[in-house]
């Protein structure tokens, strides 16, 4: 970790109007949950599949791909990364830094709405609510490392990002169960669902199995960005 | 001795012709829509578009070999409803393209070198948002045409009634790409960050599209279908079904319909509403972009 490293990365995310949208996500969610539990509409199955569609298969992918890949890529793209390349600091300690950055964002605007929507909508009952923020939060961890190493790997990082969490995880996974199972949305909702004594609440990935490859996917997406920003290509900006 | 001639260092006025407006709003639209599929610039800037569109076209390829071999005719895709089965498919290539139409001069601040020259700014914005509209209705046109023509070849039946469903498919296009476009750049225009433009964009259609979702599922529950229908207003793809569906004889793909041709009416009205709004909101944006 380096605090400067770190504080110019927020200034950079949440400075002038860019919070607002950081902001505006989670507000919707909220403002949903408010109106559902207003109208009546909370119930068990229903605030389930609220937290699981709106929560953990839209919100978290979202800020995730903003945050994973608005810490690290922009610089790179503009050449500013050198500033912070030629310093003495490991190129590991840039990425873990980058990293927690990223990982403190998708917690702000993610899973303390999610949380705070939960509430809203249940309360505690049947652990929904507390299930599916610790999935969110593990789910968020691994995708922030996936989406800066993705950052670090290519220019059409945002683009790549939306083809996964759009098309692999959500239209492929409509159709073939095997693209189903390996997604990180499928292992946070295993999390999710082993914390839960919802039945709504079901994963197609055993719950061993899913946190294995939570953690895996998100050292080697560390490991791999670590790798990569040790010789990046050099390129001007467009 | 004469005055003011050492001032005078020989420069001329242009006396030629002039070519115009017409000539200046065709190049600012052909520089938007090559700029929209990456052409002039390097090849990474081309990679995205083209397999956004190579991926569009899959479907349609599929649906078409199918008819062929198997001559079942529910193998085809409905025309007018491809561009709604492959909605994420296109909100995509939205979310990426609107951004290098609409943010990249506002990043840059260049937009004023634009209007020092004899640039309108109502046309600099219409040749932007009539070029993202022109490259959005090629990406959904093209594969509704693939489709159209395999059927032909394959000797679909119903050669007639083809035709019809192919022109409304078309106009269907025009539309979505006029609705979406509009959405695109306003939204683009207004987050110049790099990146942020792509998720800005992405984030209103997930967002929208994932609302009315659970609306509709909730009202589809307590069976009331009224809301369900209307409730498709909020999403830009199920709008643009609802005029499909009830101003243009589409069947439905979308989970609510707004009943009536009351609800096609609505729906167009709206469509008009965003793209008008959407052009007045970009003139305020690029007149004064850059500037500060």
């Amino acid at each position: 970790m380096n605090p400067t490293i770190a504080m110019i990365t927020f200034r950079a995310m949440l400075g002038r109007k860019r919070a607002l949208l950081l902001l505006g996500l989670p507000l919707l969610l909220l403002v949903l949950s408010v109106i559902l539990r207003a109208t009546g509409n909370n119930d068990l199955d229903l605030s389930a599949h609220v937290l699981q569609n709106f929560g953990l298969a839209t919100l978290l992918p979202l800020l995730a791909l903003i945050a994973g890949t608005g810490v690290i890529a922009p610089e790179i793209d503009d050449g500013q990364i050198m500033y912070v390349l030629t310093k003495p600091i490991p190129r590991e300690v840039i990425v873990v830094t980058k990293l927690v950055v990223a990982i403190v964002l998708v917690t702000i605007f993610a899973v303390v709405p999610t949380l705070l929507a939960g509430l809203v909508l249940v309360g505690t009952t049947a652990q929904v609510t507390p299930a599916f923020t610790i999935g969110i939060l593990v789910g968020g961890i691994t995708y922030s490392a996936v989406f800066v190493a993705l950052g670090v790997l290519s220019r059409n990082a945002v683009t790549i990002g939306l083809l996964y969490a759009l098309v692999w995880e959500t239209l492929l996974g409509s159709f073939a169960p095997g693209a189903k199972s390996a997604s990180v949305q499928q292992w946070s909702l295993s999390v999710a669902d082993a914390l839960t004594d919802a039945s709504m609440v079901t994963s197609t990935v055993g719950l061993p199995v899913a946190v294995t490859l939570l953690v895996v996917v998100a050292l080697a997406a560390t490991f791999l960005a670590t790798f990569r920003l040790r010789s990046l290509p050099v390129a001007s900006a467009e | 001795m004469s005055t003011s001639t050492i001032h005078d260092i020989g420069y001329r006025h242009y006396d030629g012709p002039r070519s115009g407006r017409a000539y200046v709003l065709r190049s600012l639209y052909v520089h938007n829509l090559r700029a929209a599929f990456g052409l002039g610039r390097p090849a990474r800037a081309k990679i995205m578009p083209f397999l956004l569109a190579a991926i569009m076209l899959l479907p349609a390829a599929g649906s078409v070999a199918v008819f062929a071999f198997t001559d079942q005719e529910d193998a085809l895709i409905p025309y007018a409803s491809y561009a709604n089965i492959m909605q994420v498919i296109v909100a995509i290539f939205l979310a990426t393209q609107a951004p290098v139409l609409a943010s990249r001069e506002v990043r840059f601040h260049v937009i004023p070198l634009y209007f020092s020259r004899p640039v309108g700014h109502l046309d600099f914005v219409l040749a932007k948002s009539a070029a993202l509209a022109t490259a959005l209705f090629a990406l959904m046109a093209v594969p509704v045409t693939l489709l159209y023509v395999g059927g032909l070849v394959a000797k679909a039946p119903d050669p007639g009634k083809q035709v019809l469903e192919y022109l409304g498919g078309l106009v269907g296009c025009v539309l979505f790409a006029l609705v979406l476009a509009a959405i695109g750049m306003v939204i683009a225009a207004f987050t110049p960050r790099r990146g942020f433009g792509v998720a800005a964009v992405i984030a209103v259609y997930m967002l929208s599209t994932t609302i009315v979702g659970i609306v509709q599922g909730i009202a589809e529950e307590r069976t009331n279908f009224t809301l369900q229908g209307w409730a498709g207003l909020g999403a830009p793809f199920n709008l643009v079904d609802i005029v499909q569906v009830r101003l243009l004889g589409a069947e439905s793909s979308s989970v609510g319909i707004a009943p009536g041709v009351t609800g096609g009416v609505v729906a167009l009205a709206l469509c008009v509403a965003i793209v008008l709004g959407s052009i007045a909101v970009l003139y305020r944006r690029f007149r004064k972009a850059g500037l500060s």
